[in-house]
């Protein structure tokens, strides 16, 4: 089966043996895109969070044919060291990794929780960032996520008034 | 490259302070027979030190054309934020700034390797000394090439922001280094003093925070080769099980199937993809041979004290009678406790000829090497093993025998095999905590001080049966010297004191789990601490303050007590529906005391606020000792209070996140305050003495709030 994806705004058609084939292998195998993270392969876990049309997907449970059509976004696509986004940005003003492996799965999930709701509540937090931290980030990471969406909000007002 | 060149004449450095802080912190403790102490010292000083190359500037630090230095790392980043203290360390005797210092991962191809492990809170304190003289070392090689080369003599010579400086002239570390390749290492260099460090002692960001933050592929599951093949293992469900046979017929000519590995100790298969490995594993029909029906019930009947072979590791005084006239006595329990870390193990190996490269997330570099070379029947130096950042060690990835199994089934196939745990297998092939059992006995004074204190406790293995301590060991010692981190009593001025260890041999592997015994030993000795306090009718602050010697360490422990309570202003009165717990403890010679402050919701413990400070000695990066104190905080209130495996017909269950329960972010505190002491002048260990007073702190609040000593983890109200 072939199937048609934008990944990080870029075009990606490709041919797929079994169509189940979950979203996350085809990213990190097919597409050599190695951030989206395996941790558990049942949606348990959250390291292989990805935005599909900026919804927060668990990719490891996401068959590849509902992919189809759509626009991904990984990590890599989230921003870069240059031009980072604010969920990045605020992510290293707290330097919150420790080990790092379960981060992007958290960064795309805080990045989908702020196109929702553009300034969390601890509630909100709570109740939406609900991945697996070994490392016992969560402490700098609720800060990172207040951070980032005081980020979010200078720069959407900068921009109105550049405009 | 400074790497590859020859060293013509070596000169030893000296090995100053290797290993010394651990000896100190349990072997003070233990024992009147020299010969078991001395043991004792030994054994403990092994996981503490650091054994490898400390000769050979030149496999330590390479110069790249871009003046950068690169640190050729034996110990493994694993999230404790060690290759950030090295590269502060390397930068402040280098003189070079700290942003051109990258640290990575050396390969055992490159010599510098690790004789034993990553772990034990080691890799800072152990490498200060050596890590900084080999610095310096370098250094002034560096300024006796450029004397050489400019003709001048050493003693006009500066070095400064990575160059040597004579009058106008600067000559960069990479100009000196090129074309050179012979080296004298001269004798090693008096170290600066540390005041005059620019770096060390700085809180300055993570060198692999942009690694981390951007999604770059630097772990272990991350790592490929061109014309990688994907392996799979058939692995037992049930706890003891004996491989009886396979048959392989259905899965030999199943889609994409390259070859079905046959071993004597394994069955694997190699495919085209790991969908079709994972298929092709899932049709081979293996017989086991299973002692059945083995139930947690059944664990913790055999893991109650009394059972199993029994040592003395501390005595003072006389022992306490069990008809003694008010004795108090209590008893604790701790669960089976998993890893769980989101890496799962994995490895990719490829097999060429009769060469061996291993990419691989472990803890045991050297060891790995040796197991794949034995398998094999390879000389040691034809097996490079490549370590990468782990996501997450934990003591997990103190075990790695995967990679022999990946290297097997790559030689079979002739090309890379890469293979890694589903979590199914990661939860039931974990080498686990060991659960424990704690009888606690106490009786006061007429002064309302303890006249007695007993921990009796049972666990099963921690460091023996483990590759990293030699078998006599344990045998010499009688005690496990991983399940007695945190079982001695700390209370010196107890006139009557003794810890007695009771070892029982479980049916399953358990082994090395982040601070090993302390965090179950300090929640059985520091809540009924707590016990008698209340029974005493004192404050518990001042109660602990009372039993503690004037020693080094027990100054250090009563600063980290004093300055707890200061900063939280621990009181033992329920303030608006929220009361405190404090406990405390040592770990590996780092003092640690915290402070929760708890409410009860919907009968549900939650923890608002931990207060925690530590003596770590100095903090190399005091931005990631607080890092590490928050991580061991959280993991801590997630074991205390949620996770526990079970056994259920033989079989460890759960298999997946969520149904074992871990700290989330809801769980987590939102604040938690790190307090760092310095009472002494080299930093000690920090990655797990903060794990210690987690448990007893948030029960002995909960004791306030509802007047029940809780005595299980995971503690529970219902
Ligand atoms: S890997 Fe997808 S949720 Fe764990
Ligand atoms: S940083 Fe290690 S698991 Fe989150």
């Amino acid at each position: 089966m072939k199937i048609s994806m934008h990944v990080n705004d870029k075009l990606h058609s490709v041919d797929i043996y079994d169509e189940n084939t979950p979203l996350l292998w085809v990213v990190r195998d097919i597409l050599d895109l190695k951030g989206t993270k395996f941790g558990c392969g049942k949606a348990a876990c959250g390291a292989c969070t990805l935005l599909v049309d900026g919804e927060a997907v668990r990719s490891c449970s996401y068959a590849v044919k509902f992919a189809n059509g759509k626009h991904i976004t990984t990590i890599e696509g989230l921003g870069t060291k240059e031009d980072p986004h604010p969920v990045q940005q605020a992510w290293i003003e707290e330097v919150v990794p420790q080990c790092g492996y379960c981060q992007p799965g958290f960064m795309m999930a805080t990045a989908a929780l702020l196109n929702k709701v553009p300034n969390p509540t601890d509630d909100d937090i709570d109740k939406n960032i609900i991945n697996v931290c070994r490392c016992g980030t969560y402490y700098r990471m609720r800060k990172a996520i207040h951070r980032a969406a005081e980020l979010n909000a200078s720069e959407a007002s900068s921009t109105t008034q550049n405009s | 490259m400074a790497e590859k060149n020859k060293v013509s004449r070596r000169k030893f450095l000296v090995r100053g302070g290797l290993g010394t802080v651990g000896v100190l912190a349990v072997g003070a403790y233990v024992f009147r027979n020299p010969i078991r102490r001395s043991i004792l010292s030994m054994a403990n000083s092994m996981e503490m030190g650091y054994m490898g190359d400390t000769d050979t500037p030149m496999i330590w630090f390479e110069v790249t054309n871009e003046n950068n230095i690169l640190v050729h790392s034996p110990k493994v980043e694993m999230g404790q934020g060690t290759f950030t203290s090295l590269a502060q360390m390397a930068a402040d005797e280098l003189d070079i700034a700290f942003e051109k210092v990258q640290v990575v991962h050396a390969s055992t191809a490159s010599g510098n390797i690790d004789g034993m492990s990553t772990g034990g809170s080691t890799s800072v304190s152990g490498l200060w000394q050596p890590l900084r003289e080999l610095a310096a070392t370098m250094r002034e090689m560096l300024k006796n090439k450029a004397a050489s080369k400019l003709g001048v003599s050493v003693g006009e010579l500066t070095t400064k922001d990575g160059a040597v400086h004579h009058k106008d002239m600067v000559m960069t570390y990479a100009e000196i280094t090129d074309g050179v390749t012979e080296w004298e290492v001269p004798d090693t260099p008096v170290l600066k003093d540390i005041k005059a460090y620019k770096y060390v002692g700085k809180p300055l960001a993570r060198i692999d925070l942009n690694a981390k933050v951007f999604g770059e592929p630097i772990f272990g599951m991350d790592a490929s080769m061109p014309d990688m093949l994907y392996g799979a293992v058939v692995r037992p469900t049930k706890i003891g099980a004996k491989f009886i046979k396979a048959d392989t017929s259905k899965a030999e000519v199943m889609p994409g199937v390259v070859k079905v590995v046959l071993e004597e100790d394994f069955v694997g298969v190699v495919a085209a993809s790991l969908q079709q490995a994972e298929n092709a594993k899932n049709a081979i029909v293996t017989r086991w041979e299973s002692p059945n029906g083995l139930q947690t019930k059944d664990i913790v009947a055999l893991m109650t004290v009394g059972n199993g072979k029994t040592t003395i590791i501390q005595k003072e005084g006389s022992a306490l009678e069990d008809t003694a006239e008010g004795l108090e006595q209590l008893e604790f329990r701790s669960p089976i406790g998993a890893h769980a870390q989101i890496e799962p193990n994995g490895v990719l190996a490829y097999v060429d000829g009769d060469r061996a490269t291993i990419k691989i997330s472990t803890q045991v570099i050297g060891i790995t090497r040796k197991e794949v070379a034995k398998r094999l029947d390879f000389e040691e130096e034809n097996v490079n093993v490549i370590p990468t950042y782990l996501g997450g060690g934990f003591g997990r990835r103190l075990h790695t025998p995967h990679a022999v199994q990946a290297a097997v089934m790559s030689k079979a196939v002739g090309k890379p095999v890469k293979y890694f745990f589903s979590r199914k297998e990661e939860f039931q092939h974990d080498m686990f905590r060991p659960p424990t059992h704690h009888v606690l006995k106490g009786k006061l004074g007429e002064d309302g001080l303890l006249e007695n204190l007993e921990h009796h406790f049972v666990s099963g293995d921690v460091g023996n049966n483990s590759v990293l301590l030699p078998n006599p060991v344990p045998t010499i010692l009688g005690a496990d010297v991983g399940a007695i981190r945190g079982g001695f009593i700390q209370y010196g001025n107890v006139p009557n004191h003794r810890s007695v260890y009771w070892h029982v041999q479980l049916p399953f592997a358990t082994s090395w789990w982040r601070s090993l015994g302390l965090l179950a030993n300090t929640f059985a000795i520091e809540s009924f601490m707590d016990h008698m306090a209340i029974k005493a009718n004192k404050n518990v602050v001042d109660f602990r303050l009372a039993h503690i010697q004037d020693d080094e360490i027990g100054i250090r422990l009563k600063n980290v007590i004093k300055a707890v309570s200061d900063k939280a202003g621990y009181t033992d009165e329920v303030v608006g529906g929220k009361a405190m717990g404090m406990a405390a403890s040592i770990d590996a010679g780092t003092p640690c005391a915290q402070v929760a402050e708890v409410s009860i919701e919907d009968n549900q413990i939650k923890v608002h606020k931990v207060t925690v400070a530590l003596d770590p000695g100095l903090a190399v990066n005091p931005d990631q000792v607080k890092a590490q104190c928050e991580g061991c905080v959280i993991m801590g209130i997630s074991a205390a209070m949620h996770e526990k495996m079970e056994v259920v017909d033989g079989e460890l269950t759960p298999t997946i996140y969520g149904p074992y329960h871990m700290a989330l972010m809801k769980h987590a505190p939102k604040e938690i305050d790190v307090v760092l002491l310095q009472g002494i002048d080299r930093p000690g260990p920090v990655g797990e003495p903060p794990l210690g007073p987690i448990g007893a702190a948030i029960a002995n609040a909960v004791f306030r709030l509802t007047g029940r000593r809780l005595t299980e983890m995971p503690l529970s109200l219902s």
